[in-house]
């Protein structure tokens, strides 16, 4: 088990600390685990309540929809370096996906509890963290408008599926009675 | 950058670089829904067909028109001409339904090419999105050809589903060996695939290059390449070391008809092929 020196170690390696002071970090170190996933087991299950999240330091993790009557489609898999999950930050604090791990999977597992008081204690904390952790959000949220481009389809595979659109929501739409009560 | 004029084309001079030459289809594979590569023979078999990576030719079905496509083979391998197409338009839709011993017009190579000479001594990033990584896959072979001339080379490719790779044999192929980063990623996928899902541009966080001693080479959706000029950007990569290849309607190839204008540059005559400090402020002009 690692020591909160040697926690403190694996903080300052992982890309999200790059930048941060030594302070911050420490204080981070105090609510840190070291944790070790193995292929197919899940980091966190959607619906769960959510008081942790993970830097991920080796291995890849597979963020997961569940759909229903199918397999689970993958969304985005995160790997060395990349920071997984901010349910514990937003209020009703519940995990959205599912996340497997896809081979073996070493990570820090942050106490978001622990982590969340820290910061509403000491102010000058939070604000760095943060300020942290929302470039991380915004980094995601700019690669997921990307995805959802789906830019290496062809123009015509749009007209396509506007089309499909426009054909099940004229579908959905009932249609209007008649004057005459046809 | 290096410029191949066309009258090098398969060993002798062409006297009308407008008059298409006469190739059979020697063989059609199909790669995925919709894309298929054609093999071409010119009529006269001992005659060579030199081309640089990243050079484009015409190629004419007789009777329904002339589509600009890239060369996609070995420029090693002279003999047979690949051609790699996505059956989007009438004449696209046409190629896909020919088979060995249909006869093709042939018009080219034109344009410029990667520069494969500058990159020498260099790491090299190639980054590809979809059909994308066909231009550049004679690049990928020219470099393996001479892989000691070269630093770290990174394949860095972006396709819609698992389903959706191209080439994906020799992807994998090239993801064997010792001396070359090759690094998959797709937009969706179900949780039967082991591999990355997310942009492309995520992929040139995992480094494995020097980015002062790195020239990238770009082809893909011209969305994809802003975005991927960006993160390149981020990594220390400056405009002058990034080549990007872009496509627009050519029609003559040549720089006479101006279908292919791009502000004050053909893309027939001065691209496809463009360092991108030359083209930078054209390239986020929504008009162009």
């Amino acid at each position: 088990m690692a020591t909160i020196g040697g926690l403190d170690r694996l903080l300052a390696e992982h890309p999200f600390f790059n930048d941060m002071s030594e302070r911050a970090r420490g204080l981070i170190a105090g609510c840190a685990a070291n944790r070790v996933f193995h292929d197919g087991e899940y980091l966190m299950r959607e619906g769960e309540p959510s008081d942790t999240f993970f830097l991920v330091r080796h291995g890849a993790v597979a963020v997961e929809v569940n759909a229903p009557g199918g397999s689970p489609l993958v969304l985005e898999t995160l790997g060395d370096g990349d920071v997984l999950g901010w349910s514990w930050l937003v209020p009703p604090y519940r995990v959205q996906f599912d996340c497997r791990a896809v081979g073996l999977v070493r990570a820090l597992s942050i106490d978001g509890k622990c982590l969340r008081g820290k910061c509403e204690e000491d102010a000058s904390l939070g604000y760095e963290f943060l300020s942290h952790f929302v470039r991380v959000m915004a980094e995601r949220l700019t690669a997921t408008r990307l995805q959802m481009l789906d830019i290496y389809g062809h123009p015509s595979d749009y007209v396509e599926a506007q089309n499909r659109v426009a054909i099940e929501t004229a579908a959905m739409v009932p249609a209007k009675p008649s004057p005459n009560g046809d | 950058m290096q410029t191949i004029p066309h009258t090098l084309s398969w060993g002798h001079d062409i006297p009308d670089p407008m008059r298409p030459a006469r190739f059979r289809v020697e063989s059609v594979q199909h790669e995925l829904t919709g894309v298929f590569t054609v093999g071409l023979k010119p009529l006269d078999e001992t005659q060579t067909f030199e081309f640089a990576p990243g050079q484009f030719n015409m190629l004419y079905q007789f009777g329904v028109g002339e589509v600009p496509i890239s060369v996609s083979g070995d420029p090693a391998r002279p003999t047979t001409l690949l051609h790699t197409i996505r059956a989007v338009g009438s004449v696209t839709n046409a190629l896909q339904r020919v088979s060995p011993g249909t006869m093709l017009g042939v018009r080219g190579p034109f344009g410029t090419s990667w520069p494969v000479a500058a990159a020498e001594g260099s790491d090299l990033v190639i980054l590809a999105g979809g059909i994308g990584l066909a231009p550049l896959r004679p690049l990928i072979y020219q470099v393996l050809a001479n892989r000691s001339r070269f630093g770290a080379v990174c394949i860095f490719y972006g396709a819609r589903t698992p389903d959706e790779i191209l080439y994906r044999d020799e992807l994998e192929q090239w993801r064997g060996r010792f001396d070359l980063t090759v690094e998959v990623t797709v937009d969706r996928a179900g949780s039967d695939w082991l591999g990355r899902v997310g942009v492309v541009t995520k992929l040139l966080a995992s480094k494995g290059f020097s980015p002062p001693d790195t020239l990238a080479c770009l082809c893909g959706p011209e969305i994809m390449m802003r975005y991927a000029v960006l993160a390149l950007h981020d990594q220390g990569v400056g405009d002058q070391q990034i080549y990007v290849s872009l496509e627009r309607n050519m029609k003559c190839a040549v720089g006479f008809c101006g279908h292919c204008q791009f502000g004050g540059a053909f893309v027939c005559k001065d691209g496809p092929v463009f360092r991108f400090d030359t083209i930078a402020e054209r390239f986020d002009t929504r008009e162009i």
